[in-house]
C-alpha cells in the first residue's frame, strides 16, 4: 500500500511543474496588461508605465520572472495580489472555505439523489422511471449553469419567495470568524436561527452547482449497476435464493461503487470550474469568483497562484480518491 | 493573536448588536468588491463608494447631487492673485475615528494634511511603497507631481498648497478621492508596531461613517460615527451586499434583500420601474461617448472629410438603438450639465446628400478606413458594436467602406492612442472632478497626444483657450474661454461627439433623501430609512 501511494505522488511532482507552467503561461498569453488594467480611465505615460513596469518585475526577461514566481513557491511565498496588495495566499485561505462548503453539500446533493437515481433506473430499466431519470440526467448534463441560476433564483426566489436571493447568510447576522465555513461558525457563535439561514442560502447555488455532477453520478451509477446485474455472480446470488434487496444493495451495488467513486473523485475538478460561474451568480465569496475577478484584472499574481492552489488541492483529492479506490478494490494495488 | 481579533470582533459585534434593537439599517447592493479601503492608490469607483464617500473627507466637497465645490475639513480657503498660493483653514475640533484598532488622542490638524499628500509624492516618503507594487494612480493622472510646489503648515490650523503654475482646476482636484485625508498619528502608530497594511485594510477616517468589518467578496458594515463634525447622520448601519451580476441585484432589490442598488441592467430598468416597491431615480451622467477620427492621418487630416463623416451619420437613430432610451444625442464635448455648456452650438447635421458633395469637394472617393468599437459596455457607450454596425451602413450610403475592428480592452485603448493609428475609433470619458479642463485638456490637449488624445488633435486656437482657462480663476472669465474652446470644436470637428448618457439609481421605497451624484459616486451621509 505505502508503495502504491509513493508511486502517486512521484506523479504527482510532473505535474505540478506542468501545472506551474501553464499557469504562469495561461495569464500572459491573455491580451490585455496589469498596468493599464489598474491605471483607470486616465491611463498612463508611457515613463510612468516603464518605471511601473520595473517595480512589478514585468521588465524581466519572461525566464526569469517564472523562476522568480517557483523560487517564491518553493519558499512558501505565493506572492502579493497586484489588485489588492495582500498576500495570495491569504486571500485564497480566506475564500476557499466558502467554495469548500459550497461544493460538498452540491456533493451531498449529487450523491443522495444520483446514486438511489441510479439504481433504480438500472433496476427497472426500460420502464418510465428509467427513462424520465435518464432523460432529466441528459438536460442536466447540458444545463448552462448561468441559465440555469438564474432562471432558479427568478423562480424560487423572485416569483415564490423561498429563497434568498445571493449571498451567504442573512445581513441581520454578525459573529465572528472562525473556520470560514458559515454553518459551522453560526453553531460556534451559539445562533440556531443564523445557522437556518446559512442553509436557506446554500440551497440554490448548491442545487445549480450539484446539477452536472448529479446527471453524471446518476448516469454512471446506472450503467454500472447495469454490468453488475449482469455478472455471473449476482445471478448465483439470485439463483440461491436470496432476498432481491440483499442482491441488489449487498452483491450488486458494492461492486458497482467501484467506478462510481473514480466518478466522483473526477468531479472535484469539475465543481471547481463550476465554481466559478455559480459564485459569480450568487455572489458566493469564494475561490471561483476570486479567480474570475482576478482574470479580468489581469492580476497575475493572484491568477498564476491561485490556479496553482486550485490545482493542488484538486490533485489532493484525486489521490485520496485513489487510495480510497485501492482499499476498495484491493486489484488495483497488485496493479 | 487570533483570539485577540475574535474578543475585538466581539466587541464590535456587541457595539453594533447592542444599539441595534431601533437601528436604522440602509442595504446597498453593490457593484464590486473594494481592492482595499486605502482612497489614495485605487482608482474604481467601486473602491471610492466603499472608501473616501463613506469613512473620508476632504479639504473641500463636492454639493451633494452637483460639482460645485463646498467647504470640506477646510472651512474657508483663500487664493493668492497669481493663483500660485491656496490658503486653507482648517475646522476646529474634527475628531477621527475611534475603532477596535485606534483611539486618537488629537483632533485633525495640518500635520494630516501634509501627510496625506506627501505619502503619494515623495518617494522618500515611507509611506510612499507601504503595500507591495503600490502606485498613486490618480496623484499621478491629475498631474499633481507637476504642479505641486509644496504642501506647508502655516500653525496647526492652517495649511498653504503652492503650485508651479496657476491651475485653476486645482479646487475641484482636492475635492477628488485621491486627495482624501487620512490621520497622520494612525500611520505613526501603525509604523511603530510594523503593521503597515493595516493602513488599507483597518481605515480610520473622519467621515461620516466608521468602518466595523468587512467579510472578502461579500459584505462591508459600517456604523454611524457619532462625534462627525456635521453632526451624526440620520442612519445608524450602512451595509454594502457586495453583487456582481446586475440581474441578480435587481432581483436582491426586488425581494427586499437590500434597499438600493447601483448600475441596473438596461433590460432590467422597465421591470423596476413597474415595481410599485421602488423608485428609480435617473440623472443625466457627466460622461461623453465620442468617436476620434486620427486628424493626422490623410484623408482625415481634411476638416471637411471629417465634416462629411459625421453628416452620413443619423445620430438620433444611433443614439435610440444604442443606449435603448438611456442618452442623449450630444452636440459638445461637455455634458449639458456641465456649467460653461455652450447651448447656442448648432450640431453639425445629418445630411447624406451634403456628406457625399463634401467629400467629391474634398476629392475623396472610394474611402475605405477602420472603425474601432470597444470591447466592453460602459455607461457612456453601452454597445460599441452595435453603434459600429450603424455608422458602417450610414456611411455605406454615401461610398465609405468601413472595416470594424476590436481588440481586448487595454489593448484596445493602447493600440488607439497612437499618434498614427488608422481610422475613426470610439472611446468615452466619465468627469472626475465637474471641472471642464478634466473634459477639454484630458480629451484634446496638445500634449495628451500619445495618452488619451485618440484624435492626435492639436489646434493651436483651441489650445489657448484651454490653457489660458487653466490660469483664471474667475468663472466668468473661464466660460468666455471654454465657450470659445467649443466653437473652435465643433468648427474642426475631431471626433464625433455621440451622446450623454442617463444613470439609473433604484431603490426602495422606504429610502429618504438619497441624491443623485453627476460624478457617479454613491453617497449615503443624507440619506434616511422609514420603518
Amino acid at each position: 500500500m505505502l508503495r502504491f501511494i509513493l508511486q502517486k505522488l512521484a506523479l504527482i511532482v510532473p505535474t505540478i511543474i506542468g501545472i506551474t507552467i501553464a499557469s504562469f503561461a495561461f495569464i500572459r498569453l491573455l491580451p490585455g496588461d496589469p498596468i493599464l488594467a489598474m491605471a483607470g480611465q486616465h491611463g498612463v505615460t508611457p515613463e510612468r508605465y516603464e518605471i511601473l513596469k520595473e517595480q512589478f518585475g514585468f521588465n524581466l526577461p519572461i525566464w526569469q520572472q517564472y523562476f522568480n514566481y517557483v523560487a517564491g513557491i518553493l519558499q512558501g511565498n505565493f506572492g502579493v495580489s497586484l489588485a489588492t496588495k495582500r498576500p495570495v495566499i491569504d486571500e485564497f485561505l480566506t475564500l476557499f472555505p466558502a467554495t469548500v462548503e459550497l461544493a460538498l453539500f452540491a456533493m451531498l446533493i449529487a450523491v443522495a439523489l444520483g446514486i438511489p437515481a441510479g439504481i433504480f433506473a438500472a433496476i427497472k430499466r426500460g420502464s418510465w422511471f428509467d427513462q424520465i431519470t435518464m432523460g432529466v440526467a441528459l438536460t442536466g448534463y447540458s444545463m448552462p449553469i448561468f441559465w440555469w441560476g438564474l432562471l432558479l433564483i427568478i423562480f424560487f426566489s423572485g416569483y415564490l419567495g423561498w429563497t434568498p436571493v445571493s449571498g451567504r447568510i442573512s445581513l441581520s447576522f454578525f459573529f465572528p470568524r472562525v473556520t470560514g465555513f458559515m454553518l459551522i461558525d453560526s453553531l460556534i457563535a451559539g445562533k440556531p436561527d443564523a445557522f437556518i439561514s446559512a442553509l436557506r442560502h446554500l440551497i440554490l447555488p448548491a442545487v445549480v452547482l450539484g446539477t452536472i455532477p448529479l446527471a453524471v453520478i446518476a448516469r454512471q451509477t446506472r450503467s454500472a449497476m447495469l454490468e453488475v446485474l449482469g455478472e455471473d455472480y449476482v445471478r448465483t446470488a439470485r439463483a440461491k435464493g436470496l432476498e432481491p434487496n440483499r442482491v441488489v444493495g449487498v452483491h450488486a451495488f458494492r461492486n458497482a461503487l467501484i467506478p462510481v467513486v473514480t466518478t466522483i473523485g473526477l468531479q472535484i475538478g469539475l465543481l471547481m470550474a463550476g465554481a466559478i460561474l455559480t459564485e459569480t451568480i450568487f455572489s458566493w465569496p469564494g475561490i471561483g469568483k476570486w479567480m474570475i475577478d482576478s482574470i479580468s484584472k489581469r492580476d497575475y499574481v493572484s491568477v498564476q497562484s491561485g490556479l496553482l492552489l486550485i490545482a493542488l488541492i484538486v490533485m489532493a483529492v484525486n489521490l485520496i480518491v485513489d487510495i480510497l479506490y485501492a482499499v476498495i478494490n484491493p486489484r488495483i494495488r497488485v496493479q | 493573536m487570533k483570539l485577540m481579533r475574535t474578543l475585538l470582533a466581539a466587541t464590535a459585534l456587541v457595539a453594533v448588536m447592542g444599539g441595534s434593537a431601533y437601528a436604522k439599517q440602509l442595504v446597498f447592493c453593490s457593484e464590486a468588491s473594494p481592492a482595499h479601503f486605502d482612497p489614495g492608490p485605487t482608482t474604481g469607483g467601486n473602491d471610492f463608494d466603499a472608501s473616501s464617500r463613506t469613512i473620508y473627507d476632504r479639504l473641500v466637497e463636492f454639493e451633494h447631487g452637483g460639482t460645485a465645490v463646498v467647504p470640506g475639513l477646510a472651512e474657508s480657503w483663500e487664493i493668492s492673485a497669481d493663483g500660485l498660493e491656496y490658503t486653507f483653514k482648517l475646522r476646529p475640533g474634527v475628531k477621527f475615528h475611534t475603532t477596535s484598532y485606534f483611539t486618537p488622542t488629537r483632533d485633525l490638524n495640518a500635520d494630516d494634511v501634509i501627510f496625506s499628500f506627501e505619502r503619494q509624492w515623495k518617494q522618500d516618503n515611507p509611506w510612499y511603497q507601504y503595500l507591495e507594487g503600490l502606485s498613486w494612480d490618480y496623484f499621478q493622472g491629475m498631474d499633481m507631481p507637476k504642479f505641486l510646489k509644496s504642501v506647508e503648515k502655516i500653525d496647526d490650523l492652517t495649511v498653504k498648497i503652492t503650485l508651479n503654475e496657476p491651475n485653476a482646476p486645482m479646487l475641484a482636484n482636492l475635492g477628488m478621492d485621491f486627495a482624501s485625508i487620512v490621520s497622520k498619528e494612525y500611520a505613526d502608530q501603525l509604523a511603530a508596531s510594523g503593521n503597515l497594511a493595516d493602513f488599507a485594510n483597518k481605515p480610520v477616517g473622519t467621515g461620516a461613517f466608521t468602518f466595523v468589518d468587512y467579510q472578502t467578496d461579500a459584505v462591508i458594515r459600517y456604523a454611524a460615527f457619532a462625534d462627525y463634525w456635521r453632526g451624526k447622520v440620520a442612519l445608524d448601519d450602512l451595509i454594502f451586499a457586495i453583487t456582481t451580476d446586475p440581474a441578480v441585484r435587481a432581483q436582491k432589490l426586488k425581494a427586499g434583500e437590500c434597499d438600493i442598488m447601483s448600475y441596473p441592467a438596461p433590460a432590467d430598468i422597465e421591470g423596476l420601474k413597474a415595481d410599485t416597491n421602488l423608485t428609480v431615480l435617473e440623472q443625466e451622467g457627466l460622461n461623453i461617448g465620442y468617436m476620434s477620427y486620427n486628424t493626422t492621418v490623410a484623408p482625415m487630416d481634411n476638416v471637411n472629410v471629417r465634416k462629411a463623416l459625421s453628416m452620413a451619420i443619423n445620430k438620433q437613430a444611433l443614439v435610440d438603438a444604442v443606449y435603448q432610451g438611456a442618452g442623449q444625442p450630444a452636440k459638445n464635448l461637455i455634458p449639458p450639465t456641465m456649467w460653461s455648456y455652450d447651448d447656442k452650438i448648432v450640431d453639425t447635421p445629418f445630411d447624406p446628400e451634403g456628406a457625399k458633395k463634401l467629400l467629391e469637394e474634398a476629392g475623396v472617393s472610394g474611402l475605405t478606413l477602420d472603425l474601432w468599437a470597444m470591447p466592453v459596455s460602459r455607461p457612456y457607450n453601452p454597445n460599441a458594436q452595435r453603434a459600429a454596425e450603424m455608422i458602417q451602413a450610414d456611411w455605406a450610403a454615401v461610398g465609405v467602406t468601413a472595416n470594424i475592428v476590436t481588440y481586448e480592452w487595454t489593448e484596445y485603448r493602447e493600440r488607439g492612442k497612437a499618434k498614427d493609428r488608422p481610422g475613426a475609433f470610439q472611446i468615452g470619458w466619465t468627469g472626475d472632478n465637474g471641472d471642464p479642463d478634466n473634459f477639454f485638456a484630458t480629451l484634446f490637449s496638445c500634449s495628451a497626444i500619445g495618452v488619451s488624445n485618440y484624435s492626435s488633435w492639436c489646434n493651436e486656437d483651441f489650445e489657448k483657450a484651454i490653457q489660458d482657462a487653466k490660469k483664471v480663476s474667475d468663472p466668468a472669465e473661464r466660460t468666455a474661454l471654454y465657450t470659445k474652446a467649443q466653437e473652435i470644436f465643433k468648427a474642426e470637428e475631431p471626433a464625433l461627439t455621440m451622446a450623454h448618457s442617463k444613470v439609473f439609481m433604484p431603490m426602495s421605497k422606504r429610502v429618504v433623501g438619497y441624491t443623485m451624484d453627476p460624478l457617479g459616486i454613491h453617497r449615503f451621509d443624507n440619506v434616511d430609512v422609514t420603518e
